[in-house]
């Protein structure tokens, strides 16, 4: 079956692919453009390890036919990369020991992100909302809401 | 195995291309359908999109509410004239599944999910289907009784009636994860009244059967009647009648029978 091209923005540089029909959007990013941060939790859209931002709004790349993005803008965990410097959001999940086993930290930046970017000053029920279709097996997820809540007081101090 | 992807400008391109292949499924937001690809569903060969943004509108201007299947519950939310479905899309996933899941597509989400078509059930919403032969409306409840068989067609839209009032429409969602979960019962209430009596109840019900289901006799208890304690308790006696919900990995039919007159209650009272 033919390859279909497929060309989108991906974390502010251009990229162009070669999709198979159906395949979804995390494995086109994982397996095609190589960004190994979106994980594969469920498939289901059940945990939301693979959560990604298309043109700034949350959604799950597992569930996303690749080729809907062609023209617009994907955002993952990579875009936040800055050399040696942690984004504030990283810095505050370290601080606040947030992630353990970090399978899931991926997602719960990218939900924490969409969250900031519309919401600066985010009340905790919030940020208990705005991760809630974020699963975290370890961590209890309070170690999560504090460093999210820490990340807002920061930018508001800045 | 790769499928073949195929994107039509018209939403009657769409229904011609669902109703002459039967291994073909519609793609809204992808909630459904790629979970289904995902999990290695081999009856699915042909994705079918649309261009159409007529699938995407809301018209909620009058007293008739009319919502494209394409809507997203997210734009539902950021509604303000459809305040009164704003429980049912609030209690639907995370954000991220309320950025891509559709109303069209919520009208086949098996249990434990598709809450917000409770809703629209109780609303008595009519759908309007593209098939082979043409558009046509169909009241939800018959649309739910034979959903299996409108796979092959394309959805275009639901409509509802406005409640009157705030009070009029209740919601309720019960899971075992907060804020966040599968349904373990699903309840909408549409109570209109006129001279102090409630007159044309319609109470609907998730997770109780395949579909989402009305409990009739729970109807009959209110109707005529003034929302007082006699008139819930007798409601709240009868939802179950005629009704027997199938068991899960969330809860069992017995536990959910059990526990129906208690929300319906609870419901009806305006109890948190």
């Amino acid at each position: 079956m033919a390859k279909t091209a497929l060309q989108f923005r991906h974390n502010g540089r251009d990229v162009a692919i070669f999709v198979d029909g159906g395949v979804n959007l995390l494995l086109a990013l994982r397996e095609l453009i190589g960004d190994m941060t979106p994980k594969f939790g469920c498939g289901q859209g059940g945990c939301g390890a693979c959560s990604v931002l298309i043109d700034g709004e949350l959604h799950l790349s597992c569930l996303t036919l690749a080729e809907t993005v062609a023209g617009r803008s994907v955002e993952t965990l990579e875009s936040m990369k800055d050399g040696p410097n942690l984004h504030p959001l990283q810095r505050a999940f370290a601080d606040n020991f947030a992630a353990q086993c970090g399978y899931c930290t991926p997602g719960m930046l990218m939900a924490a992100k969409a969250l900031l970017d519309r919401n600066p000053q985010p009340s905790r029920a919030e940020v208990v909302e705005a991760i809630s279709g974020n699963i975290c097996r370890c961590t209890g997820y309070e170690p999560i809401i504090n460093a999210v809540l820490a990340a807002s007081a920061s930018r508001a101090r800045a | 195995m790769p499928v073949t992807v195929k994107t039509f400008a018209s939403t009657s391109e769409v229904a011609a291309a669902l109703s002459s292949d039967r291994s073909a499924r519609y793609l809204g937001g992808g909630t459904l359908v790629m979970r289904a690809l995902n999990e290695g569903d081999i009856s699915i060969a042909t994705i079918v999109r649309a261009a159409d943004t007529t699938l995407t509108r809301i018209d909620a201007s009058s007293s008739r509410v009319v919502i494209g299947a394409g809507v997203t519950f997210a734009r539902i939310l950021a509604e303000r004239d459809l305040a009164f479905l704003h429980a049912p899309a609030r209690s639907i996933g995370g954000p991220a599944v309320r950025n891509m899941g559709t109303v069209g597509g919520n009208l086949f989400a098996p249990v434990p999910y598709g809450d917000f078509t409770v809703a629209l059930l109780a609303l008595d919403a009519v759908v309007s289907v593209h098939g082979g032969l043409g558009v046509r409306d169909i009241a939800i409840e018959e649309f739910l009784q034979s959903r299996e068989r409108h796979g092959g067609t394309l959805v275009l839209s639901v409509s509802c009636a406005r409640p009157a009032s705030a009070d009029a429409f209740r919601y309720r969602k019960i899971a075992r994860i907060k804020p966040k979960g599968g349904s373990i019962i699903t309840l909408a209430a549409h109570l209109p009244s006129g001279g102090g009596r409630i007159n044309g109840a319609r109470i609907a019900l998730g997770s109780m059967a395949p579909v989402p289901i009305r409990a009739k006799a729970a109807e009959r208890a209110l109707d005529g009647r003034s929302l007082d304690g006699t008139a819930i308790s007798a409601a709240a006696a009868a939802v179950t009648e005629g009704i027997s919900p199938a068991d899960n990995a969330l809860a069992s039919g017995w536990y959910r029978r059990e526990i129906a007159g208690v929300h319906l209650r609870r419901l009806l009272s305006g109890q948190e």
